[in-house]
């Protein structure tokens, strides 16, 4: 890669399998459970943390000289607050269905685990591009995983891909497929979501063993 | 040459291959292993894992013929209360005839055949790829499964029911003798929880009662048949199909409206009653369970008796039903005897047997109460006991060594 070191694209591509947030770290497990029904909306949280996640690390690493250690929590909240606040009124301006839809989840991307964890073990120590990248790669890895649950769960549990109807009425009302398939009910409840990231974390596990802990 | 030579030949043939597990597992399976421990062994005993399933089996298959005629009957007297002729059920008389048999048979076998054909398949698909003998657990969940389903429940609806259940609820923990929840109670409640229209209501517990099918079968059968479960009436505070003492020997004998085996628990009674007496099953969940049943339906007696709630109540249909009535209609006994028993799931030491037991006939009562969208409490009862039953049995084990100990002190001092 011309625009990236070897080092800084590793920033990257390293959260997306082998580091993610979600099937490696297990962090942010409760949005992914919450809001992955629909896979529109599995996308659209995905961008919103991909939007905080990376310009919060580019702020606190600007800051990170001259933030006092004692305070460092309560300077990280004030920076995610105001990029949340922003996310959710741009939302709520442009796409007031969806925001519905995602509710508080939007709100309580101020507690998300990735993007605390990211200020402390990563935007504190690192220059702004350093940190740029692996708020980029973090959030892309986290929504890598809302998307792949959120297809799933949408696809089967609805029938619909962004709400256009895929699987059941339409085909059978046609008659190309008239065996009866009727959507999960199941796959639009949140222990579906954590039952699919689980296999996630299986398939990931058993390709490459060295993931496996004792 | 037998088949049983023929098959230690392919078993020697094939040693340490891929497929090596398959030949064991049906030769296994079908007769003795020729390979017996020449020195060193001091107990004998005849029972192993696949006589002891074989047991649980042979006590489920009188529920099984039982659920085949039942299915033709409750199929023919819909039709029969559909033209308006009321049906006193005789047993040789319109029970035990062919046309039941036949008409239950037929939808009966299907699901037997999938459970068990889907179900082997995915342990075959595991036991090659961790390269371990194929284990037997299955063969008693493929039995329990069509038993707790409803009889016109698609089978493709079932297939993928098994193999989430033979998946997640026992290969992803390390498989037979390793998982936490009981897999036939994994398949129903992924079921309930998945596809509940066909889980629930009134239209599923008697064959062709679905408007959908009867549009498949293009109007073959009759308009609208409907059979309610008692428990599911009840739910809905519909007290009437209660009424005289005949209602009350009909869901003790089993000719209601139910899941395929479920119904009869005069059968359930002699099947537990056969795997206590071959130390199969365990008395002490099976009598605690009912004790806690009871001990939960007086409670709710007792606050209908108080008036502490009226008929206005939603829970009022199910809170007043007389303690024993829970006892034989719902799928109560038949949890109680096959499910709660599990020796993999259940609790292992005897005092922690008695806590699982009482707890799972308290649970299921009141979830049948409280929870009138999920009449079937058995069900969720035995899944959530599964998962404390570990932690039972750690404070069983813990207080003995307190016990133990303070007696160690006595001694010494």
């Amino acid at each position: 890669m011309g625009l990236l070191s070897k080092k800084d694209a590793k920033l990257i591509t390293d959260p997306l399998a082998d580091n993610n947030p979600i099937t490696i770290q297990v962090l942010g497990i409760c949005s992914a459970l919450a809001i992955t029904a629909e896979l529109k909306a599995s996308l659209v949280m995905g961008i919103a943390v991909l939007f905080v996640l990376s310009v919060g690390n580019v702020v606190i690493s600007l800051m990170r000289n001259i933030i006092p250690s004692k305070i460092r929590i309560i300077v990280q909240l004030i920076v995610v607050a105001a990029l949340v606040i922003i996310v959710d009124q741009v939302l709520k301006a442009f796409a007031f269905e969806l925001s519905k839809t995602l509710s508080v989840f939007i709100g309580l991307i101020i507690t998300n685990c990735i993007i605390m964890g990211r200020f402390e073990a990563f935007a504190l120590a690192n220059k702004p591009w350093q940190s740029f990248l692996d708020g980029i790669g973090n959030a892309l890895g986290y929504a890598i995983i809302l998307v792949i649950v959120g297809f799933f769960r949408e696809l089967l549990g609805s029938g619909t891909l962004f709400g256009i109807p895929v699987l059941g009425d339409p085909i059978e009302m046609t008659g190309v497929y008239g065996l009866g398939y009727e959507n999960n009910g199941f796959m639009l409840m949140p222990p579906m979501a954590l039952i699919i990231v689980g296999l996630i974390i299986w398939v990931q596990r058993s390709r490459n063993k060295d993931l496996i802990e004792d | 040459m037998g088949l049983k030579s023929n098959l230690h030949n392919l078993k020697e043939k094939y040693k340490g291959t891929k497929m090596a597990p398959a030949f064991n597992a049906i030769h296994t399976f079908l007769y003795l292993p020729n390979e017996t421990t020449h020195n060193g062994t001091h107990i004998k005993a005849a029972d192993d894992l696949k006589r002891t399933m074989n047991i649980v089996i042979m006590a489920m298959i009188p529920c099984l013929i039982f659920g085949m005629f039942n299915a033709g009957y409750q199929h023919y007297s819909a039709i029969d209360a559909l033209a308006g002729v009321a049906r006193e059920v005789s047993l040789f008389g319109n029970f035990l005839t062919w046309d039941n048999f036949v008409i239950g048979a037929w939808q009966v076998l299907p699901l037997v055949i999938v459970s068990y054909g889907v179900g082997l398949l995915v342990e075959f698909i595991f036991a090659v790829i961790k390269g371990h003998e194929v284990e037997e657990g299955y063969l008693v969940t493929g039995m329990l499964v069509p038993l707790i389903v409803p009889i016109d429940i698609p089978l493709w609806m079932l297939a993928v029911a098994v193999i989430f259940g033979v998946v997640i609820g026992k290969e992803v923990f390390g498989g037979t003798g390793m998982n936490i929840l009981n897999p036939a109670l994994t398949i129903r409640a992924f079921l309930f929880f998945a596809y509940p229209t066909w889980m629930s209501g009134d239209k599923v517990w008697v064959h062709g009662a679905d408007p959908r099918v009867q549009d498949l079968a293009a109007g073959a059968t009759p308009d609208a048949l409907s059979g309610e479960t008692i428990l599911g009436g009840l739910a809905q505070n519909n007290s009437s199909m209660l009424d005289s003492a005949g209602d009350i020997w009909n869901a003790f004998f089993g000719f209601i409206p139910g899941s395929v085996g479920e119904t009869s628990t005069l059968l359930i009674i002699l099947g537990g009653l056969f795997l206590v007496f071959t130390k199969v099953g365990s008395w002490r969940i099976m009598l605690s369970s009912v004790a806690g049943a009871i001990a939960m339906g007086l409670i709710f007696n007792g606050i209908v008796s108080a008036e502490w709630v009226t008929e206005s109540s939603k829970f009022y249909g199910l809170m007043s039903t007389d303690f024993w009535m829970h006892l034989l209609i719902g799928g109560f006994a038949f949890g109680t005897v096959y499910m709660a028993t599990d020796p993999v799931t259940a609790s292992q030491t005897n005092k922690g047997k008695i806590v699982y037991g009482f707890l799972i006939g308290i649970l299921s009562i009141m979830i049948r109460v409280f929870n009138p969208a999920y009449p079937e409490g058995v069900m969720l009862a035995i899944l959530l006991m599964n998962v404390f039953a570990p932690t039972i049995d750690h404070y069983v084990v813990q207080g003995n060594v307190k016990r133990r100990m303070k007696r160690l002190k006595v001694k010494t001092a």
